[in-house]
């Protein structure tokens, strides 16, 4: 099989899938063009991450990658979710395939995203360079 | 239960081209070049099995030459035309979006070797018109090259009147009949085809052999040069069992066309009325001229790689042409071909069936789908933003 048994099993019973009503910060990035979507919801009570949901339009490893980032953000300070990396979401998933590593890139700038969106929401000042914007993605060629 | 929907992939091989294989794996393996009686004996079996298949293709056996497949048949033809061509200045030949990419790669190589290819324009319903080829033909062309039926969509091309204007016109017409043979009754010389390429592994023959059919007259470049095989045009020791298995598929193939059609055509019309009535699907390809087992659909919102592996877990294999399974980040070429756009040719389903399927199975197909669609439209952002009216439906 082309993926790992994690990734099957994320992709099998995604974890933390759904939208959260009024969230704190709602994050989402990709391109239905490109095939990827993700959007990450999260609910934030004193600077902890209580609650998060995502949707994804993509593929199994996509599938698999935000199900396993929510799993990874879930209960963490936001300080520390901004420090989730792409490589890290694809360890958790016992490694992706080369030509879909992008999938875990798009978990990790979700994350970030939403987390942006919090930080605006509350007036909350941050370093604009920790964030992706999208012409920094060169995933597809549109 | 397990549902095997993805003849246009490949095909399981027939009991006849099985026992046919393993027949001569064990007892024809003299070297049909060899002057001993095993070699003749394979000589005798080679010579069968292209007087079979150039009787159902209505041409003589000598312009039959045995390939690795639909590929190297493909890629011969093209090569050869346009080596003819270029020795009278003639460089340019004429094709479509949405060949298969034997054809299309073979095609760019020589857009850089200096020839000019005009791609027709297949329309939303997956057709082309001899009309649009007439117009298109140069007095330069060498070449039109036409696939017969399509591999993903499966709409058939009106290959005879197309075949017509090239003999009218005096241009080589090649056709890769790869998902047509065994499945559409041919006739090289009623349909006026200079050069055609098969497949075996697409009527319950083995994989990793074909033919290429070349009209006397029509000469061959060879790809592989050696031993004087196939009339010196394409050279190694025959791979007979292989040969022998592909003449008994393609000969059991051809007595059946109609009675398999009528069955296969059945299953794949309750599919297609089943599936059509998921809300914001749409066919791919014009709904009468196509393949019996081969149909193709799009479903908004969600994306035909985590479609198919989902099918799949449901056991029903499917495919799809998304990017996610072509390897590439592009969807489908024939789904663009075709003026389906990037999001909605990602979310594509091809199910391509043969005479071996039943009508049971089509039943678990026709409630396997819907459910994996609402599956993955319940987690599709993109979904979302179009059911809450922020987004508007491409498929109404
Ligand atoms: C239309 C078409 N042409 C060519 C090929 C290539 O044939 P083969 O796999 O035998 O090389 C295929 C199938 O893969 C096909 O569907």
């Amino acid at each position: 099989m082309l993926y790992s048994e994690k990734v099957m099993d994320h992709f099998r019973n995604p974890r933390n899938v759904g939208i959260i009503e009024n969230a704190d910060g709602v994050g989402e990035v990709g391109n239905a063009k490109c095939g990827d979507i993700m959007k990450i919801y999260l609910k934030i009570e004193e600077d902890v991450i209580t609650d998060v949901k995502f949707e994804t339009f993509g593929c199994g490893s996509a599938i698999a990658s935000s199900s396993m980032a929510t799993e990874m953000i879930m209960g963490k300070p936001v300080s520390e979710a901004l420090t989730l990396s792409n490589k890290a979401v694809a360890e958790a998933l016992d490694g992706l395939p080369p030509v879909k590593m992008h999938c875990s890139v798009l978990a990790e700038e979700a994350v970030k995203v939403a987390v942006r969106d919090y930080y605006d929401k509350n007036g909350i000042e941050y370093d604009a360079s920790l964030f992706p914007n999208c012409e920094s993605c060169d995933h597809c060629s549109l | 239960m397990k549902v095997y929907a993805d003849n246009a992939a490949t095909t399981p091989m027939s009991k006849t081209a099985i026992n046919e294989m393993l027949y001569h794996v064990e007892n024809t393996y003299g070297n049909p070049s060899s002057l001993h009686a095993a070699g003749q004996q394979a000589a005798m079996a080679l010579l069968k099995a292209r007087q079979t298949i150039a009787e159902y293709l209505g041409c003589e056996p000598k312009e039959i030459i045995f390939t690795s497949g639909g590929s190297e048949a493909d890629n011969q033809a093209i090569i050869s035309a346009a080596k003819l061509g270029e020795r009278k200045k003639k460089k340019h030949i004429i094709s479509t979006a949405f060949e298969h990419h034997a054809v299309l790669h073979t095609l760019k190589r020589l857009e850089k070797e200096g020839f000019e290819v005009t791609y027709l324009d297949v329309h939303e319903n997956g057709l082309i018109s001899a009309e649009q080829v007439e117009k298109a033909i140069r007095p330069d062309t060498c070449l039109v090259t036409i696939m017969y039926a399509n591999n993903e969509i499966g709409t058939i091309q009106p290959i005879g009147e197309i075949g017509a204007i090239c003999k009218e016109k005096k241009v080589l017409f090649h056709t890769d009949a790869v998902q047509a043979a065994g499945h559409l009754h041919i006739n090289v010389r009623e349909q006026n085809i200079d050069l055609m390429s098969i497949s075996a592994h697409k009527f319950h023959g083995p994989k990793g052999v074909g033919a290429l059919y070349a009209r006397k007259g029509v000469i061959l470049t060879n790809l592989i040069e050696g031993g004087a095989q196939e009339r010196g045009k394409r050279a190694g020791t025959e791979n007979i069992p292989a040969i022998m298995s592909m003449a008994a598929a393609f000969k059991e193939a051809c007595d059946n066309i109609d009675e398999n059609a009528e069955k296969v055509l059945k299953m794949r019309n309750r599919l297609i009325d089943g599936l059509s009535e998921i809300p914001h699907s749409i066919l791919n390809g014009d709904r009468e001229k196509r393949l019996a087992g081969n149909f193709s659909m799009c479903f908004e919102g969600i994306e035909g790689e985590s479609m198919l592996l989902y099918l799949d877990m449901e056991g029903v294999c499917a495919s799809s042409g998304s990017a996610c399974t072509s390897g590439s980040l592009d969807p489908s070429h024939v789904l663009l071909a075709i003026g389906r756009p990037h999001e909605i040719a990602h979310g594509s389903l091809r199910l391509s069936l043969s005479e071996y399927n039943t009508d049971e199975e089509i039943d678990h197909i026709l409630k396997a789908v819907p459910e994996v669609v609402n599956r993955l439209r319940n987690m599709s952002p993109v979904w979302r933003d179009l059911k809450e009216g922020r987004k508007e439906y491409v498929i109404q």
